[in-house]
């Protein structure tokens, strides 16, 4: 699902793209679903949750850390400026929920998990709009 | 350092504040906007400002908007209330405006911003965020009757948290 609206020309090329968008992309999503879940059972923010915000982290870091080796190799972006502002964005979200989390032990915390964790994804398929974008 | 058991007692939400419970939430996505339309407005404005100025100063507007609602729902005391209260209704009041308007006059707004038809770019949450925190600063209204009455007559006090939102 995710590669396929990724991109439709060049995606060999992409950093961002494949599985290293995906695993982040499915990592959230489920990180949402068990936050949502837990919002509904009453249930303040579990160590599953704070686990999975640390794995999304990792693997953003990762994405991040791939993404600049390709920067370094010359590929480039097409909105350099979107591009890092949706970059720096990303890697500062799941430990915006975490912190968050910590300091609401309520259902609300769950609750916040669960949003922040569902804008993440859309802030990673804006990142690829801004590198696969052509012409402009 | 993770509460052993954090979920086995029902969170008794007596002391219902402004920035705390469904307040967090509130003051996340308030956050979360607050980022994405600095950085968009800030963008807009530093590399292209020209092609658009008004759309992209009304941008910078609502950026600073959500961040001043964002302090203003953290502090919770009185003045942050009445800041909340300010752009809470400033946001309403913008972006069902600047829906209208871009709507009605598509040629006023030549790029997108934060409220352009009634906030679709962003799933109508600009429309729903205000509306929202309204609600939410109604539903604490009496954290400040409580803070104000209890000095003159500390018994009502009482009584009223009895009546306090549910623990829903």
């Amino acid at each position: 699902m995710t590669e396929a609206s990724a991109t439709t020309s060049a995606a060999g090329d992409l950093p961002v793209d494949g599985v290293l968008a995906a695993v982040p992309i499915a990592l959230s999503l489920l990180v949402a679903g068990w936050a949502l879940v837990a919002t509904l059972r009453h249930r303040a923010p579990d160590r599953a949750q704070f686990a999975g915000l640390a794995v999304l982290e990792a693997a953003l870091l990762v994405l991040t850390v791939l993404t600049l080796i390709a920067l370094g190799g010359g590929q480039r972006p097409d909105e350099p400026g979107s591009f890092f502002g949706y970059l720096a964005t990303l890697v500062c979200l799941p430990p915006l929920a975490w912190v968050l989390a910590r300091m609401e032990p309520t259902r609300w915390g769950s609750a916040i998990v669960c949003t922040i964790c569902l804008v993440t994804p859309v802030v990673l398929v804006r990142l690829q709009q801004t590198w696969t974008v052509l012409g402009g | 350092m993770a509460d052993p058991q954090p979920a086995e007692r029902p969170q008794p939400v007596d002391r219902t504040r402004t920035n705390s419970g469904p307040g967090r939430l509130l003051i996340a996505v308030y956050l979360l906007f607050a980022i994405a339309a600095t950085s968009r407005a800030g963008l807009q404005i530093a590399t292209r400002f020209e092609a658009a100025p008004m759309a992209y100063l009304l941008s910078a507007f609502a950026a600073a908007v959500y961040i001043v609602a964002a302090v203003g729902l953290g502090r919770a005391g009185r003045t942050g209330r009445l800041i909340a209260l300010a752009c809470c209704t400033v946001e309403l009041v913008g972006v069902v405006g600047v829906g209208a308007v871009s709507q009605a006059r598509p040629e006023w707004f030549p790029d997108e911003t934060v409220w352009s038809g009634f906030g679709s770019g962003y799933g109508y949450i600009p429309l729903v965020l205000p509306v929202l925190g309204l609600l939410w600063l109604w539903r604490t209204r009496h954290d400040l009757d409580l803070a104000v009455t209890s000095r003159p007559r500390p018994s009502r006090v009482e009584s009223d948290q009895s009546f306090g939102p549910p623990a829903t």
